[in-house]
């Protein structure tokens, strides 16, 4: 197949497959790790420390038939001042929209440095031909959008097909060029922990900028075991590339605990480079309000009603 | 970019009350030492004087074990379902005050509380259900009713597991209807000196468990006195072989846990990442105060370069401080007496021209510290390749073939356990059946379950402890 170009590293597919096919993982002792990880005591500035990162490492969702125009300037706002009362508290990473209301978002975000984020590749499911998912993706930066979650084949993916998937995203890297790819592996779809690390090579081979965990739409969202497969596949592409992906997490996070255990995991595991809304993030709808709740308990020791928190 | 450090989460210490000296618990009463000598226990993280324990003299140890003899009249009377339903009360005693003996352990002997609260305490409490179960199916387990317990047991443990290797020692003595006689270790006496509370909680009859302390020359004399009839013994293979030496030619029967020096041998086909967290829980457990730790890394050289360099990014992470810190994965080294010993195999190791990395983390000021270490360009003959270090320290083999792995596996003159790390099954089961250690992991290390039995090969001693095998150990066949 001659070479393939990654993120400006040469690599063979055959290098590609090689890898994929040597994804060992042994659940057992990936369970006890990550576990055991999770038992971190994380109190006092290092927890005040912890939530503000969260908070700028938040891409604030809303991916809904519903969504409106009212709805997203509503959820912009919050993503630029999420506590108006409290001006200390960071601006969010990132908005996360549907393509067709990027143009809205742009529109409100201004000058601040919320970007905009926008699913394609016919999100959730990408069951169209590729024509499409080359198109909506293309729609979505032609709006603006400065970053772009996609999502792999699985049918592909679960047929074998690993080479249709890593071309697939390979044609999107094309159409984005510049623009912040993030690869939605659908980890509930793909349920094997080697499943997880076959595709997270195959998307870093193929130039994506970040994988990420899920779509949010299914009853399993992320993890933090397939988080930890996703991480490690990262280092071990870097240690070949010299290449730093991102990881993003996404589904099912709601509150500020189960997400600061994730961040402990990126701590330990990957180190300070990755503590960084360029390599880390959170996709959430709801996580915010109860990060914004910790915070307001770290510094007041009161945990105030939800109706305190402007709604986004 | 952020350096995110943790702050501090310090389990407090104040559930525990520590008094300014202690007694011998004996028939059943609290005693002074008719030694009227004590020792000072101090706290390996701070150095600080945490309390003074009797240095028992032969007088104390007489009326202990003449108050275990009494004791047995009364223990191997009872019927078995009694015996069960003390220890389950113990059991339970032990859950509940759980997290006062885990602050405990972790102040007399270092250890960091995450593990004295997640390893070592529910360990415990599991040993003494488990045994408890035991206690009147005995005649269901063996087709014979001609097994009888021994009646008065001496068992002299060690520092790095103090509660657990009581419990180890005591549940399986006192389920078969013995009764004992028990020194803890010099360094970490507390924790049993706390048991013996629960043991008056419990209700147990005057003289079934009896608690002494002191140094060897209190070992000695348990060891060397006319009416014991059994001695179980964890700690050093030199201890082990002087205490055999002084028992032969009596009718006394005997358990040793001795040393060892396990190989953990990784193939290249091995889940790599899980084979790494596996040799960190091998080696760094309990700062490597662990007999059974895989202290002899046996790497394919295919993969050398690539796992030593994960490892080595894996250490780094380890964090090393106060035991009572929540976060802390490596407490202090036990005494002064092993941070020399640890030390000075290391230096050696150098000198031999072993390659050592150690980790950057910062240590405290006082109290007994050492680095993770690990070595490698080691040779076979080094002797940190062949003596047990009993500290934070791998050591690390090559080898090229599935025979040459097991070779060097065995190379050793202990046999306690080993580890097998490769994704394929059929590979695990050749392995194991050729390694001649008492218990082989497969893609996992340093599990323990009361129900699987425990012990050595070569002079790593002789005897199990857990399980079914457990119990014979504490029984003999009756003339």
């Amino acid at each position: 197949m001659g070479n393939i170009k990654i993120s400006d590293v040469s690599m063979q597919w055959s290098n590609v497959l090689e890898m994929v096919y040597e994804s060992r993982i042994d659940s057992v002792g990936l369970n006890e790790r990550v576990n055991s990880l999770a038992t971190r005591s994380i109190k006092k500035d290092s927890k005040l420390e912890a939530l503000n990162m969260i908070v700028t490492m938040c891409d604030l969702t809303t991916l809904e038939g519903e969504d409106t125009e009212g709805k997203i300037s509503q959820m912009v706002a919050k993503a630029i001042k999420p506590n108006p009362l409290d001006t200390s508290v960071p601006s969010v990473a990132a908005v996360c929209v549907y393509p067709s209301l990027v143009t809205i978002a742009k529109e409100k975000v201004q000058n601040s440095n919320v970007k905009v984020a926008a699913v394609s590749s016919y999100f959730p499911s990408g069951q169209v031909p590729m024509e499409s998912k080359l198109l909506d993706t293309k729609y979505a930066i032609d709006s603006g959008a400065d970053e772009i979650d996609i999502v792999i084949n699985r049918k592909a993916f679960l047929e074998g097909d690993y080479r249709k998937v890593y071309d697939e995203i390979v044609a999107l890297k094309e159409v984005c060029q510049d623009v912040h790819l993030k690869t939605i592996l659908e980890v509930g779809d793909l349920k094997t922990y080697e499943n997880i690390r076959k595709a997270s090579l195959i998307s870093l081979a193929a130039g994506s900028d970040f994988i990420k965990t899920s779509t949010g739409k299914l009853s399993i969202g992320s993890s933090r075991q397939a988080c930890y497969v996703m991480l490690k596949s990262v280092l071990d592409f870097e240690s070949l590339t010299g290449v730093k992906a991102g990881i993003k997490v996404a589904g099912g996070i709601r509150d500020a605990k189960d997400a600061i255990r994730y961040l402990v995991m990126i701590n330990e595991e990957m180190g300070s480079d990755w503590l960084n809304p360029e390599l880390f993030r959170f996709g959430a709808s709801s996580l915010l309000d109860d990060v914004l709740k910790q915070i307001k308990k770290l510094k007041t020791g009161a945990y105030q009603a939800g109706y305190y928190f402007p709604r986004g | 970019m952020v350096d995110w450090q943790y702050s501090e989460s310090i389990e407090s210490p104040d559930i525990v009350s520590i008094k300014k000296k202690y007694t011998n618990y004996i028939g059943g009463k609290f005693v002074e030492p008719k030694s009227k000598k004590y020792i000072n226990t101090i706290s390996p993280s701070t150095e600080e004087l945490l309390s003074k324990v009797p240095l028992s003299n032969e007088q104390d140890i007489n009326s202990s074990v003449k108050s275990a003899k009494e004791g047995f009249e009364v223990w191997s009377k009872l019927t078995p379902n009694q015996r069960s339903r003390y220890l389950f009360k113990i059991a339970r005693l032990i859950q509940e005050r759980s997290r006062e003996f885990a602050v405990l352990e972790s102040l007399d002997g270092g250890k960091p509380i995450k593990e004295s609260r997640d390893f070592d305490l529910p360990q415990v409490a599991a040993n003494f259900f488990y045994f408890a179960g035991w206690a009147d199916k005995l005649d269901l387990s063996w087709a014979t009713k001609s097994l009888k317990p021994y009646g008065v047991v001496g068992q002299i443990i060690p520092w790095n597991f103090p509660l657990l290797m009581l419990a180890w020692k005591i549940a399986p003595a006192l389920a078969t209807g013995n009764t004992v006689v028990l020194k803890p270790a010099e360094t970490t006496p507390l924790t049993a000196l706390l048991f013996a509370e629960i043991c008056e909680q419990a209700g147990l009859p005057p003289g079934v468990v009896n608690i002494v302390t002191g140094d060897g020359s209190t070992g000695s004399l348990i060891v060397n006195h006319k009416d014991i009839n059994k001695i179980a013994f964890t700690g050093s293979t030199q201890v082990g072989k002087l205490i055999q030496n002084s028992l032969a030619g009596r009718d006394v029967g005997l358990t040793l846990e001795l040393g060892g020096k396990a190989a953990n041998i990784v193939y290249e086909d091995a889940a790599i990442d899980q084979a790494v967290e596996g040799v960190v829980n091998g080696i760094f457990f309990n700062q490597g105060h662990v007999c059974c730790a895989g202290s002899r890394l046996l790497l394919q050289e295919s993969i050398h370069d690539q796992f030593v360099k994960k490892l080595e990014k894996r250490m780094q992470s380890l964090r090393v401080g106060n035991p009572l810190d929540k976060n802390t994965d490596i407490g202090a080294i036990n005494s002064k007496e092993q941070l020399d010993k640890i030390t000075s195999l290391v230096n050696e190791g150098v000198e031999d021209g072993g390659e050592l990395f150690q980790t950057q983390c910062e240590l405290p000021g006082n109290g007994f510290w050492f680095r993770p270490s690990l070595f490698t360009n080691v040779q076979p003959s080094y002797s940190i390749a062949r003596e047990e270090i009993f500290g934070p320290v791998l050591t690390t083999l090559t080898f090229r073939t599935p025979e040459e792995a097991v070779e060097i596996a065995n190379n050793t003159e202990y046999g306690l356990s080993a580890g097998v790390w490769t994704e394929k099954g059929s590979k695990i089961l050749w392995t194991a059946d050729r390694l001649d250690a008492g218990v082989v992991w497969a893609n996992t290390f340093n599990k323990f379950d009361p129900s699987s039995p425990f012990g050595g090969y070569k002079e790593s001693g002789f005897g199990r402890e857990g399980g079914r095998h457990g119990l014979l150990s504490y029984l003999k066949a009756s003339s």
